[in-house]
């Protein structure tokens, strides 16, 4: 019988990957991060997980040493959040491409300056053109599950790329909740040991990973990345059916749809305040507002199809951006656009909850009716507007 | 034809072809003066100094020509000429 | 025990036919590294001449797994394979990074700091050709006083960092200089620091015909010029203990050294050198063996 504990999001993390079995962890603390390394030692120093634990100067070199043991065919973790994921962007960058599956949590956080230790996106979403598999999570439970997900996919001969799980700063990170635990036995079955593959680096096998690749080969090395980046939303899904089997619980694949059926207006949104945009929806929809939220699980791959299919036919599409992309839009709402531009669906873009400024159910409700009074003077073009900022010159 | 590509390269000899191409000077060893110190084939940078036996010969395919065994023998038995 | 060249093993870890430049330090290094350790070694190579050496995708110059890793992250993803090495009972891989003196001295300073501090299972070969030469001869902390580059065009004003030093009083099992002119002593070193468990750190020094302006034929001449002048001292510190090795033992007597010009003069990135300058270099030189009196008394 399962055991459920309560957890704060960042034990949750911790759990999962002792689950897993990786053979080396490397990391360096950040606020809000730090209580998923601190267990993880924990559990190193107390004999619970058998791992070499590597106490790393920085985040670039946490990055850089989970890259090394990968190569030489250990499973890894890390975790990192805000400057810290900026300080290991160019590492990040380096696994992806040399196609290593590697897992790590990031807790989504404001980035400096000023000072901010609080939720925002703009950390994760800064990754997004890096060629990892990029989730966030709504729940502890979920952050759990998605974790042990994350080698299946990761590992998987179709993809090969490493996967970042997201998870907002102290909304999760530090809230306690139910998570329901998974047995080792079961975990184990789900998630075989690492498999050799053919680029590894090993005495009996000298080969060279990463020298130049000039212009008449780089660009095929760019292609089949994208490549295992279009399988791997097959095998996001499957992955999510066999961790059913033994967990009895899903979440929809890239996304998850909520109360989106016969929805009128859909709010598209990522992350932990999607609980919250859910619970506006069921409110709304005692007021006879017809509302549906689709929660982005991944962002990268693109869930391009299922975003269509719940978006088309709509009155309008509302996307909450907790990030912005100074001198564009918010991200969510560019990728979001960019896959309905053809369908005529009205797209509404707000810019909200910055630097872990508070959004409620409430919030939501007063986008999504704002939304609702323009539609009904006609008023139908797409645009972007921030949520909640005060007047400021 | 599909080619195969991964994210990996396999050790080969001319790795950048031939590089004996690039040779402006060309070593000549004297075999009456070379006593097989193999002192030449220690310096070679390019491991382009063979070594049989004990006796050496030279890889013109792969020497670039530096002349740093020429400049090293110690019984300079070892003659730069120029590449023609 | 001392290494004779008959000795050394016929077989090749780099490759002929590679993209060095004629005359190139930094493969005679790795061939020379090749014969000291073997078949068992992982490579870890940082943005660096020997990125280019290797020869492109899908073939490569060096027989032996290597990593190519970004400028900054070598040590660190030596420890990073050493820790695998090690939890998945992979025994006797020994783990090298073969780096320049700008991704050693510079821009991988943090990384090999953290990874001596930490005592991670890596030999740690810093090849310094003192400047960033694969990028076209640029200054870095290594370049020495009065040395020509492309980014101080009238000479560097700055002494070079003395990394090894800085490595000694990390506390590892072994540190040790070396140079490209004594290719035995090298290997010796090499094979010393491989029998430690922990970090050890070599530091080669490795004249660069494109980048030091001199003849390809010279470089094993200059390199044994900067030790016989004393610009160059061959030292190792085994668990602290503080030893001059090779021609360096004899040359703590200041008369016993060459003059420093004789290493000057043959090389174009001194040409322009004043007598000033050399001064300021003899200086530097003494200090150098000063300080090295102090730690052996």
């Amino acid at each position: 019988m399962e055991r459920v504990a309560v957890l704060s999001g960042n034990h949750a993390v911790a759990h999962a990957v002792k689950l897993c079995r990786p053979h080396v962890i490397a990391a360096y603390p950040i606020t809000p991060q730090t209580q998923i390394v601190e267990k993880l030692a924990e559990f190193v120093e107390r004999g619970e997980l058998k791992a070499k634990y590597i106490r790393v100067e920085s985040e670039h070199s946490a990055m850089a040493a989970i890259i090394g043991a990968s190569a030489a065919g250990a499973r890894v973790f890390t975790a990192t959040s805000s400057q810290g994921l900026l300080y290991m962007h160019e590492a990040i960058w380096s696994a992806a491409g040399a196609r290593l599956p590697i897992v790590m949590a990031v807790v989504t956080r404001a980035i400096f300056p000023p000072w901010n230790i609080w939720t925002d996106h703009s950390d994760i979403l800064a990754q997004r053109d890096t060629g990892w598999i990029i989730a966030m999570a709504e729940s502890n439970q979920e952050v759990f599950d998605m974790i042990i997900q994350a080698y299946r996919i990761a590992e998987d001969e179709r993809v090969l790329l490493p996967v970042m799980i997201g998870l907002d700063a102290f909304s999760l990170s530090h809230t306690a909740a139910p998570v329901s635990l998974l047995d080792q036995d079961k975990v184990d079955k789900f998630l075989p040991p690492r498999r050799a593959f053919s680029f590894l680096l090993d005495i009996e096998n000298p080969i060279t990973m990463g020298n130049v690749a000039f212009p008449d080969h780089y660009m095929e090395f760019r292609y089949l990345i994208q490549k295992a980046m279009e399988r791997a939303k097959q095998v996001i899904r499957e992955v999510e059916e066999e961790f059913y089997e033994i967990s009895s619980r899903k979440y929809g694949g890239l996304v998850e749809e909520y109360r989106c059926n016969d929805a009128d207006v859909i709010l598209v949104l990522m992350g932990a305040w999607s609980g919250d945009a859910k619970e506006c929806a069921d409110k709304l929809r005692e007021e006879g507002l017809r509302v549906g939220v689709l929660r982005i699980r991944f962002i990268r791959p693109l869930p391009i199809e299922e975003i269509k299919r719940v978006s088309l036919g709509r009155k309008a599409v509302i996307v909450v951006d907790r990030d912005i992309s100074f001198g564009g839009t918010g991200i969510l709402f560019t990728e979001v656009s960019s896959i309905l531009q053809q369908n005529s669906v009205t797209v509404r873009g707000f810019i909200a909850g910055l630097g872990g400024r508070d959004v409620t159910a409430k919030d939501f409700a007063q986008m999504v009716k704002q939304v609702y009074t323009d539609l009904e003077v006609g008023e139908r073009r797409s645009r972007v507007e921030w949520y909640g900022v005060k007047e400021v010159i | 034809m599909r080619e195969k590509i991964v994210p990996i390269s396999t050790p080969a000899k001319g790795a950048v072809g031939k590089t004996g191409f690039w040779r402006t000077f060309k070593p000549i060893i004297d075999r009456e003066k070379c006593i097989k110190c193999l002192l030449c084939w220690l310096y070679c940078p390019e491991g382009a100094i063979l070594r049989t036996d004990d006796d050496i010969t030279i890889d013109y395919d792969y020497c670039k020509g530096c002349g740093i065994c020429a400049n090293e023998c110690p019984r300079k038995a070892i003659e730069i000429v120029l590449e023609r | 025990m001392t290494i004779t060249i008959k000795s050394l093993s016929r077989e090749e870890y780099l490759l002929p036919g590679n993209a060095s430049c004629p005359g190139c330090p930094a493969s005679l290094g790795l061939r020379l590294l090749g014969k000291a350790l073997g078949k068992n070694m992982i490579l870890v190579v940082p943005a660096s001449c020997t990125s280019i050496i290797q020869g492109p995708y899908p073939k490569t110059s060096i027989k032996l797994p290597l990593i190519n890793v970004i400028f900054a992250s070598s040590a660190a993803t030596a420890s990073g394979i050493a820790a695998a090495l090690e939890i998945l009972g992979k025994k006797g891989v020994h783990v090298v990074c073969w780096s320049g003196d700008g991704g050693t001295v510079d821009i991988g300073l943090q990384a090999l700091s953290g990874a001596a501090e930490r005592g991670d299972n890596i030999l740690y070969i810093c090849y310094d050709n003192e400047a960033y030469m694969n990028t076209g001869i640029q200054r870095s902390g290594s370049t020495p006083y009065g040395a020509w580059t492309t980014t101080t065009v009238l000479g560097k004003r700055r002494h070079k960092k003395n990394l090894p030093m800085m490595m000694v009083v990390h506390d590892v099992p072994y540190v040790a200089t070396a140079s490209i002119g004594y290719p035995l002593d090298f290997i010796e070193k090499i094979r010393k620091a491989a029998r430690y468990k922990g970090f050890k750190y070599i530091h080669l020094l490795a004249p660069c015909p494109v980048g030091w302006r001199f003849p390809p034929s010279k470089t094993i001449e200059i390199g044994r010029l900067a030790v016989l002048t004393g610009m160059w001292p061959l030292y190792e510190v085994e668990r602290g203990k503080f030893r001059l090795t090779g021609v360096s033992r004899s040359l703590l007597d200041k008369s016993k050294r060459s003059p420093i010009v004789e290493y000057i003069k043959i090389q174009g990135r001194f040409s322009h050198i004043s007598e000033e300058e050399i001064r300021i270099l003899e200086e530097y030189v003494d200090k150098l063996w000063e300080d090295i009196r102090k730690i052996i008394s």
